[in-house]
């Protein structure tokens, strides 16, 4: 494993602080999440879900990692590749196959799809279809937390390919500017969809940090694949920027198993590297392998997980179809915003 | 009623919203000490402090994009885009973000989001510091779009746009902000969606917009000379509209030109053409008359910039074609 290391400073091992207990946990939210969106591709395949989709197969212990170093009342934005950052903070899968299907009763009550999955009430504050279109928004919730001296991150995932984004720059030199408890997760696959980083990203995946290093921002180096890194560099990140001190960017190597849409050919990627990358940094194995499970312990989590994914197919398809009229019944809120209370007044 | 400008209008709304209410706060480019490229905000940061008064750096996606996030948070953020040109910049934020996060979230989400911007020719700033974009905005559901023409609008207009639970962009017209008007004592909320009549009349309406609702005075005043009765409603609020009264000011007067600075071709004129023809179709006696810019860039040169852009005399003439008087 790749200890999780600091850009500037020494490396740090990863120090196993994890009980065993809760990596069980995490493990299992991890397959939770493999399951959940191999079902969600086989769904497609067959025709039952509208829309497209797209899967995190390959990145999972990056938002099973970041998730559990916060805080219930720390904020995400996701992006279009949004199923494991909302089951990670904890939205139900069966609210997350509802919105896949459709139904009223998905997390964003069918009027989101697989690309706008929210839970507000969860602290996901939306994935965006828009690659670095969340970013903004998120340096903007970390002002209201530090304009209300709340002890709070606001965190944003995104791609290699979104560090492109003129969105990506103009938070970043904001977030910095102002100090604000941003965690910039950089989720880094080194695809942005079918162009790979060598077209697309004037540094080598390994030297992303520069970009933080640019606006003097703190950035760590992590190791996507090990949850157990993830969970490390997020907590001292998020230390780093609820102190005042700023925001940190994640520079979290990680892989994409699969295209960048369910359906896609991937002619533009040589198959033996996937098959390659399955075998070698798969990081539900890696757990797996650390945590020393026998076969039998397995597959009695693995019956689990697919059987609360098929109770999550059943619970979509027996949801209920939004009124074709009720599309018009969120475009604007009524009423005014309260006045302020006598104790908030200046 | 005391007298105020335009510009302290706007600035009296800010701050009286801001010292009941410590959600709101204001962001932008070169607003704080420099008081805003049309000193509207000057003073401010010395009452408010530069944590509610914000200097921002030349970033028009995060500034509109910061705002909604803090919107989203229970904030109410109030950011200036120093001219609506450059909400260009900050378009995928305005319209794949704030218009439609109510929505996409099935309901979960406000976005109480205050977009302040002004622009408008008559000062030869060229090509890229003077056009009226308003109805690009009218076309975009979740938004609301206002446009105010006095002080006394401005300021009651402002305060319930900073307390509408959704995003609103707010224009403002850089030839009025030295303007002055009464304004009632106590500062009274207008509520978005009402149109207001400044002129009654019988022969034909004229709905204008922004500077356009002074030209339009200026040409019933001219009108009147020659015995034509001109009513002038100007909508203030383009989005959501205030159809009810805009229709009913054609159905009595029989006649409309509608008039706004910006170019005709595409411009709000045409929306309200629609709803007008629409709804007053068996009353109108000539066709819907549109004034607005000539279909250019602005030239920077003051003869062609003056040439291109609207004033009374085009609003009179075209007052005069629907009464075939031209």
């Amino acid at each position: 494993m790749t200890p999780v290391t600091q850009v500037e400073g020494k490396p740090r091992a990863s120090t196993g602080t994890l009980p065993k207990k809760r990596l069980r946990e995490l493990f299992r939210e991890m397959l939770l999440i493999r399951r959940f969106e191999e079902k969600v591709e086989e769904r497609f395949r067959a025709g039952d879900l509208p829309g497209f989709l797209h899967v995190a197969i390959g990145q999972e212990a990056v938002a099973c990692g970041v998730c559990e170093a916060l805080e219930p009342d720390d904020v995400i934005a996701s992006t279009h590749r949004a199923h494991a950052h909302t089951i990670a903070k904890g939205t139900p899968v069966n609210a997350i196959m509802a919105e896949m299907y459709g139904k009223k009763e998905g997390c964003s009550g069918g009027y989101g799809g697989s690309m706008h999955l929210y839970d507000v009430a969860r602290g996901n504050m939306g994935a965006n279809a828009v690659v670095g279109g969340g970013l903004p928004q998120i340096a903007g919730a970390a002002l209201a937390f530090q304009l209300r001296k709340e002890s709070r991150v606001a965190v944003a995932f995104f791609g290699d390919g979104a560090t492109n984004t003129g969105a990506f720059h103009e938070s970043m030199n904001l977030a910095q500017l102002w100090k604000l408890p941003v965690l910039f997760v950089l989720e880094n696959n080194g695809w942005a969809e079918s162009t790979p980083a060598t077209q697309q990203l004037p540094l080598a995946v390994e030297e992303m940090a520069q970009r933080a290093a640019a606006y003097g921002m703190t950035a760590m180096e992590v190791d996507g694949q090990d949850i157990e890194a993830v969970v490390e560099a997020t907590r001292s990140a998020r230390d780093h920027a609820v102190s005042g001190q700023g925001p940190v960017f994640l520079n979290v190597r990680t892989y994409r198993f699969t295209g960048h849409y369910v359906g896609d050919p991937q002619v533009y990627r040589d198959k033996s590297e996937v098959r390659q990358l399955r075998e070698t940094q798969d990081p539900i194995e890696l757990l797996r392998a650390r945590l020393g499970m026998t076969g039998e312990e397995f597959e009695k989590v693995d019956a689990e997980v697919i059987a609360e994914v098929e109770g999550s197919v059943e619970f979509a398809q027996a949801g209920t179809d939004p009124d074709p009229a009720d599309a018009l019944k969120w475009v604007y809120a009524d009423g005014t915003m309260e006045p302020a209370s006598r104790e908030h007044s200046a | 009623m005391p007298e105020i400008t335009y510009r302290e209008a706007v600035r009296d709304a800010l701050s009286q919203a801001m010292r009941g209410d410590e959600r709101i706060f204001l962001m932008g480019e070169d607003i704080a000490e420099m008081g805003g490229s049309m000193g509207v905000t000057s003073g401010m940061v010395a009452e408010f402090g530069p944590e509610r008064i914000r200097n921002t750096p030349i970033s028009e996606i995060a500034i509109v994009g910061a705002g909604i996030g803090a919107a989203i948070q229970g904030m109410l953020p109030v950011v200036e885009i120093m001219y609506e040109d450059f909400l260009t910049i900050s378009m995928e934020q305005i319209v794949n973000q704030a218009a439609k996060h109510r929505t996409m979230s099935g309901g979960q989400v406000k976005v109480p989001l205050t977009i302040r911007t002004q622009g408008g020719a008559g000062w030869s700033p060229g090509a890229q510091h003077a056009q009226q974009l308003e109805s690009w905005f009218v076309h975009v559901p979740g938004l609301k779009v206002v446009f105010a023409s006095t002080p006394e609008d401005v300021r009651g207009l402002l305060w319930s746009s900073i307390y509408d639970p959704n995003p609103v962009i707010f224009f403002e017209h850089r030839t009025l902000y030295p303007i002055k008007g009464q304004v009632p004592d106590e500062l009274e909320p207008i509520p978005l969606g009402k149109a207001r009549i400044h002129r009654e009349g019988t022969d034909v309406s004229v709905i204008a917009t922004g500077r356009l609702v002074h030209e339009a005075l200026q040409a019933a005043d001219e009108a009147e000379k020659d015995g034509i009765s001109v009513e002038v409603v100007d909508p203030r609020t383009l989005s959501p509209l205030d159809e009810e009264t805009i229709v009913g000011s054609v159905r009595k007067t029989t006649r409309c030109v509608t008039a706004h600075e910006a170019v005709v071709q595409g411009g709000f004129g045409a929306e309200l053409a629609a709803v007008i023809q629409h709804g007053a179709f068996d009353y109108l006696d000539a066709p819907i008359e549109r004034v607005g810019a000539q279909f250019a860039p602005l030239a920077f040169a003051p003869v062609m910039e003056d040439f291109c852009v609207p004033h009374a005399a085009d609003v009179l003439a075209a007052i005069r074609r629907t009464l075939a008087r031209a």
